[in-house]
């Protein structure tokens, strides 16, 4: 790690002494970026100092994750060979295949072999298919983030249309139905909602097609088409989460002490909600979503499978059944950073939109 | 609190997650066929000898999703109450011990979290040995963060009050605080919290099953009935949205009884019961 290491007079401080001028309390992930110049640094520009914090506890997560999804399965019992070939393997054949996979070498090299590919994009080779990784992954990301693009396109307005609809009548019947209906939906799980779609919309009435497989060759409006089920069954399972954070969030906003004397004064109720709502209820609902789209790029793991849609949850879920570990690691830390870096944007957007967390106590 | 003061939405649910664990329990007496039995031609549709139709094998789909309520109810309770025990015991002690312990423990939760679930599950039953008690192994300790999450914020509500300085004054050690002035305070809210788990336990190795990782055929459970079925939905054939549909009304009944626990621990609390 090579930080912004300036040292004239004060480098021994503990990073903590920099609570005066106004840094969180927690130390620097990046440890060694203290030191006067960080300190100036955080007086001037305030915002870009959180900013960048949030960034490199961002990537140093994502470091300890990569850590963890490598170091951490090596630590646990089971040998990848044994369980590779099954109970039944001679000890040479095991011998044999952990030699040929590289398994004999001590796992600190191996880890940071993969490491350095993974960071310029090369995820070794694939167990099963002996085909590289990272040219199976560069095909299907692509294909589930367009899955997962359109499914954000079409639910978050959705969701934050439906989440005001049921603050505006609270308590009222369009509001116990809206409440009613995403207390079920959240109970759904996916593969039942994109086997109820399937069933009536291609099946029964044959207004939509299954399975939703996509290739290169096919036009913009093929695969839109295409995708149409697996983009419904998407937004069917973030919509009923988003809409009642959004309503938690809103109606937080609504109920404060604020917004109590605005209806007091008599204001009408349009300008209560633009001026004075809007601006302190932006900051949830952004957090809200992007928490939502990380929980989303998750959700195409189930929805692929169901759709025998090629992306990668279905490449992953693929691998992890005859335990094919390169492509496994890299699916794996490719969706956490994903999750990773959506719920720092939270972070940061909340922080941008709400001044007050600019500055911790 | 009175039977009178429950509101039908929970009952609606109690009676629903009565009906799965009777099913559960008496699961050979109720089941008209055996669990593993091929009884008839694949896929006959509902109605005649068997209520329910039959599945991709021939065997009663009926006795498969009596029998499946248990092994489906069975690990998704031994997997919340493992889930509970570990994330409880470890936050009361972050929030009692406080100090390098906490920082130790909510640091390491939080990597933890950073994964999403169902991935991290993935990735390692990939490595594991497929055995019913990894499986649950495995689901606990990822549901733990959560439970971890909550218990810490909770404790440090409790943690600070008058009685339970009293009690350190006292003299008393951090397992008797633990367990005889925090648990008992902190009860309501972790029973709705625990509702929640369950809720979303069942959801969690009903997916991991769908996907071919959770419980091995040939014993029966939901997820894995929708697996074996999915092929005959292009023909239109429903078998697999009957194990779909009850892994969906037993969340849904749980969520009920949940909604409730929790509208009543916040008018407890003298909350404004939203939000």
């Amino acid at each position: 790690m090579t930080g912004p290491v300036l040292t004239d007079g004060t480098a021994g401080e503990p990073p903590r002494s920099a609570d005066l001028s106004g840094v969180p309390a927690k130390p620097n992930p990046t440890g060694e970026i203290g030191g006067t110049f960080w300190r100036r640094f955080v007086f001037r520009r305030p915002l870009a100092a959180l900013v960048l914090q949030r960034l490199g506890l961002s990537v140093g997560l994502l470091f300890a994750v990569s850590l963890m999804i490598f170091g951490g399965i090596e630590a646990l019992p089971g040998d990848f060979a044994t369980t590779y070939l099954g109970q039944s393997a001679t000890p040479q054949a095991v011998e044999n295949i952990r030699k040929d996979l590289g398994l004999d070498r001590p796992w600190s090299e191996r880890y940071l072999d993969w490491l350095g590919g993974a960071v310029k994009g090369d995820f070794g080779t694939s167990w099963a298919s002996k085909n590289s990784v990272s040219e199976q992954i560069g095909n299907r990301l692509g294909n589930s983030l367009f899955l997962a693009f359109f499914a954000a396109l079409i639910s978050v307005p959705l969701a934050v249309g439906l989440g005001m609809l049921a603050v505006q009548f609270r308590n009222r019947l369009p509001d116990k139905i809206i409440n009613v209906i995403s207390l079920a939906a959240i109970s759904l799980p996916e593969f039942f909602i994109g086997y109820l779609l399937i069933m009536f919309f291609a099946v029964k009435w044959g207004v939509a097609t299954f399975p939703a497989t996509v290739y290169d060759s096919m036009s913009f409006t093929e695969r839109l088409s295409a995708i149409a089920l697996p983009v419904a069954t998407l937004v069917l399972v973030v919509l009923a989460h988003m809409m009642r954070m959004t309503r938690a969030a809103i109606l937080n906003v609504m109920s404060s002490a604020y917004v109590e004397t605005a209806e007091l004064k008599g204001l009408s109720t349009f300008r209560i909600i633009a001026r004075h709502a809007a601006p302190n209820a932006v900051a949830p609902v952004i957090n809200v979503i992007a928490l939502n789209l990380a929980y989303l790029v998750v959700g195409v793991v189930v929805v692929e499978v169901v759709f025998v849609y090629p992306g990668m949850g279905q490449y992953m879920v693929d691998a992890v059944t005859v335990r094919d570990m390169p492509v496994v690691q890299a699916c794996g830390l490719i969706f956490a950073a994903f999750y990773i870096f959506l719920n720092m944007a939270a972070d940061i957007l909340a922080i941008l939109a709400n001044p007050r967390l600019r500055h911790p106590r | 609190m009175n039977l009178r003061s429950i509101p039908l939405s929970a009952w609606i649910g109690i009676a629903g997650i009565a009906i799965a664990i009777l099913c559960a329990i008496f699961a050979p007496v109720i089941a008209p066929y055996g669990e593993r039995d091929v009884v008839g031609e694949i896929w006959l549709p509902a109605g005649g000898d068997f209520l329910l139709g039959t599945d991709n094998l021939g065997r009663d789909l009926l006795s498969r999703l009596i029998y499946g309520a248990r092994t489906t109810i069975f690990v998704a309770l031994a997997a919340t109450v493992l889930s509970f025990s570990l994330g409880m015991i470890l936050s009361f002690a972050a929030a009692v011990m406080g100090g390098f312990v906490d920082q130790l423990f909510s640091r390491f939760n939080d990597l933890m979290m950073a994964i999403p679930t169902l991935i991290f599950a993935l990735v390692v039953l990939a490595v594991l040995p497929q055995h019913l008690w990894i499986l649950i192994l495995v689901m606990a300790v990822l549901d733990s963060t959560r439970v971890f999450r909550i218990g810490r914020a909770v404790a440090l509500d409790v943690a600070v009050m008058e009685f339970v300085e009293a009690a350190r004054l006292r003299g008393e050690g951090s397992l008797w605080i633990i367990f005889r002035e925090i648990l008992p305070n902190t009860l309501s809210p972790l029973l709705a919290e625990f509702g929640l788990r369950f809720a979303f336990s069942i959801l969690f190795l009903s997916t991991l099953s769908f996907l071919g990782l959770g419980i091995q055929p040939p014993a029966a459970d939901w997820g894995g009935m929708v697996k074996d079925n999915k092929d005959g939905i292009i023909f239109g054939i429903s078998a697999a949205l009957v194990p779909g549909a009850a892994i969906a009304t037993l969340a849904i009944c749980v969520n009920l009884v949940v909604d409730w626990l929790m509208k009543r621990t916040s008018s407890l609390k003298g909350g404004r019961g939203d939000a």
